[in-house]
């Protein structure tokens, strides 16, 4: 029991880090049909941003209040992410809207091999560690107890920032002039256009907002885990977009439930059955979700037209 | 005519406007990455170190590139987007010509390039560029040409065409090591295994369609990897298998012994024999390959994966099993992948995990759509450009001599290959060689014919295609 409210607390916050990134997939793929193949990769640069500025404030700068750092850090991150992505949609993407379907998947794969190899280049292949910090846990079973249940104070800021930030966002997406744009977008693209909507401004809108959400969660993942290399981006990427499949691939809410999912199985994966074989669960997952449940738990069956 | 100098100087204005603002864009982006580098420190701790100079570089070097596209390379596009377009039937003819002229003269250097190398560089320096240029690049046009099938012919994206090359490396490998078998037995087991994976891993995706597809097998093909590495039992995990028998000239070895090739053949034993025959040998695999794809298009199942990719649902409606159709190319497909991974095993005597990782379904993937999905040529030249065009950044040392010792080209041969991926995307998202003839046409009239009906009766020959 221990053990499995343990994994509970660490799955759920390993998946708000997933349903972060799977909002930038399933916003993507919504407004533009596009697997957004470089967006784990997106998140991984986010990371990195994260950890420079992170260094800058407190060697360079010498802040030494965490709340501070952290806020500072993460609107550093979402606006370089943000000018990052935007600049991915304007040359890798945007010409190739209209050219034949999988043309955009393809360049988005070779942004993904740039992105990764950019930063192995510009930042050195190994794996970059912060210095520990923040690392108070609050036990919650009763003293003397053989397995002790913790949470520590980074799971609480993973949780607080998360959720806070969802709800921003959804606030953004359902109640603003830009997130009936987009959701206008989805729907018809040259309908919006007829009616005076800025059919470009909005998906290079959606792309900013997707690499700001990234970045949020390449900060939370530098600060949770301590460590980023730059090979981060694929796997992640990968299970983000699983959960973003898993919820059903253009809804917002089921990016963040199949998030949340994906995290929970892959920490009871390993804790019950194998560590070596947890992204082959990932993986399989993926599979038979695409397989057996291509509109996910709460998406639209996708009905062809001749 | 008095017009154009003002013009030209009011687009010397809106450049310079342009530039400034790539370059700002620039700066924007490469300010955290490439402005501050992490390092560790004597302590081990993580320490940041400015890099001014090298940013401002960068950005200058963008923001000149903007300038010069701005100046001279978009009116050029701009006047040329303006002179009439040649008819389609036009541009297919020369195409075909251009086809017919390249196909034999590539053939030919393909089958000299051995006695090329060895008379240019001598025996021992030819080892170098016969392996690393000639055998390297065919192992990339026979896996192009093999994935082809499914991608360029059946029309369905397959991203995890490694899984099927590993399934036949590590096939060779096993069987070879286990129970001792020669290569040339284990070459059509290897691409049968690969044949059969390739059925149980199409059976599933096969309501899939495009994206979902491409992720589906991108999926099966990291599990793949994945048990390769973690079922340490049978395939040594991580540490991979080595020593594994090299093929041998038909029972005789390559070795310096008196049973070897060159003893028996009189000749002073050098390694370069091995090579040469090695490259013969791919060679000969990636033809096969060729003569395949180039008879089963002809053939009822070639049509109907032409078919497939033009439409699924017509095809479906039009009486033809895609069922079947589906998985007889992903058969085809991972058989001839079967067959290079064999081929690859025995050539290098080592394989592990770390030579069959998406990177390489992503090249393999960018070769084809590179060359232009179905065309055989294109996707030969896609991949001496891509494979030709890093492996010569390993012999790039005089760069060294500009950028100084830590210089080291090979880093930045990934980078420049999903840079050109995207730009060659951008550019030609139809490939190099993009004609894409059908095999077959109702009532085809030839392409000369229609020319020769355009020069008399040009409304007449418009209306037949338009």
């Amino acid at each position: 029991m221990e053990v499995f409210v343990q994994q509970l607390i660490n799955g759920i916050t390993l998946g708000s880090i997933y349903g972060l990134i799977a909002i930038g997939y399933t916003m993507v793929f919504g407004i533009i049909g596009m697997v957004n193949f470089a967006h784990g990769d997106v998140f991984m640069v986010s990371a990195f941003i994260a950890l420079i500025t992170l260094l800058l404030l407190t060697t360079w700068l010498g802040i030494g209040s965490f709340v501070i750092a952290l806020f500072v850090v993460l609107i550093v991150a979402m606006l370089f992410t943000s000018l990052v992505n935007w600049a991915i949609e304007r040359v890798a993407y945007r010409p190739l809207r209209g050219s034949f379907r999988l043309a955009p998947l393809i360049s988005a794969i070779g942004m993904s091999i740039f992105l990764s190899n950019f930063v192995q280049v510009a930042q050195g292949p190994r794996v970059k560690s912060i210095p520990p910090f923040f690392n108070e846990v609050i036990v919650l079973t009763p003293e003397g107890s053989g397995y002790e249940v913790a949470i520590s104070y980074k799971q609480i800021v993973v949780w607080l920032v998360t959720a806070a930030l969802l709800l921003v966002f959804w606030f953004v997406v359902s109640k603003t002039a830009l997130g009936r744009a987009q959701r206008a977008c989805e729907q018809d693209q040259k309908m919006a256009a007829l009616l005076g909507i800025d059919v470009d401004r909005t998906v290079s809108i959606t792309f900013v907002i997707a690499a700001a959400l990234a970045a949020v969660a390449g900060t939370m993942y530098l600060m949770y885990y301590g460590v980023v290399s730059f090979a981060d981006g694929f796997v992640p990427g990968v299970k983000a977009f699983t959960a973003a499949v898993l919820g059903g691939i253009g809804s917002l809410p089921g990016a963040v439930i199949g998030g949340l999912l994906i995290g929970l199985i892959e920490t009871m994966w390993s804790a019950y059955f194998s560590i070596d074989y947890k992204d082959v669960a990932a993986f399989s997952i993926l599979a038979i979700t695409m397989i057996f449940l291509p509109q996910g738990i709460l998406g639209r069956p996708d009905v062809e037209k001749v | 005519m008095e017009a154009l100098p003002s013009a030209s100087r009011v687009d010397l204005a809106r450049a310079l406007r342009q530039t400034a603002i790539t370059a700002l864009i620039a700066f924007g982006l490469l300010l955290p990455l490439i402005g501050f580098n992490t390092v560790q420190n004597i302590r081990n701790e993580i320490v940041l170190q400015a890099r001014w100079p090298l940013l401002a570089a960068l950005v200058a070097i963008i923001a000149a590139g903007r300038f010069v596209h701005a100046i001279f390379i978009a009116p050029t596009l701009a006047r040329r987007a303006l002179r009439p377009r040649r008819e389609d039937a036009e541009r297919a003819a020369t195409h075909a010509r251009r086809v017919r002229w390249l196909t034999p003269f590539t053939l030919g250097f393909a089958l000299l390039y051995p006695a090329l190398a060895l008379s240019i560089v001598g025996t021992q320096g030819a080892v170098k560029w016969i392996d690393n240029f000639g055998v390297q690049i065919l192992i990339y046009v026979m896996l192009g040409w093999g994935l082809n099938i499914v991608v360029g012919l059946a029309g369905l994206l397959d991203l995890g065409y490694v899984a099927f090359y590993a399934v036949g490396a590590y096939s060779y490998a096993l069987l070879a090591n286990t129970f001792g078998l020669s290569f040339w037995i284990l070459l059509p087991v290897a691409g049968c295994l690969a044949a059969f994976w390739g059925i149980l891993l199409g059976f599933p995706v096969l309501r899939l369609r495009g994206d979902y597809l491409a992720i589906v097998t991108l999926a099966f093909g990291e599990i793949i990897r994945l048990i390769l590495i973690n079922w340490v039992p049978v395939t040594n995990g991580y540490a991979g298998i080595s020593s594994i028998p090299r093929p041998t000239f038909f029972g005789i070895p390559f070795n310096a012994s008196d049973e070897g090739f060159a003893a028996r053949f009189g000749l002073e034993f050098s390694p370069v024999y091995r090579t040469i025959f090695l490259y013969y040998v791919i060679l000969a695999l990636a033809l096969l390959t060729a003569a395949m794809t180039v008879r089963l298009r002809r053939l009822p199942v070639g049509r109907a994966w032409e078919a497939l990719r033009e439409d699924e649902i017509a095809c479906r409606s039009l009486g033809i099993n895609t069922t079947n159709t589906k998985l007889t190319a992903f058969a085809m497909g991972a058989m001839f992948a079967g067959f290079a991974g064999s081929f690859f095993a025995a050539r290098q005597g080592f394989i592990s995990p770390e030579s069959f990782t998406f990177t390489e379904s992503a090249v393999i993937v960018a070769i084809v759509v590179l060359g232009g999905m179905g065309s055989l040529l294109g996707v030969a030249i896609a991949a001496v450009i891509m494979i030709g065009g890093t492996e010569i950044m390993r012999e790039l040392d005089f760069l060294k001599a500009i950028f100084g010792n830590n210089f080291d080209p090979t880093q930045y041969r990934m980078l420049l290959f999903g840079f050109a991926m995207v730009l060659i995307m951008v550019w030609r998202p139809r490939g190099l060689i993009s004609t894409r003839e059908p095999s077959t046409l109702l009532n085809a009239p030839r392409a000369s014919i229609l020319r020769e009906q355009k020069s008399t009766q040009p409304s007449l020959a418009r209306e037949r295609h338009g």
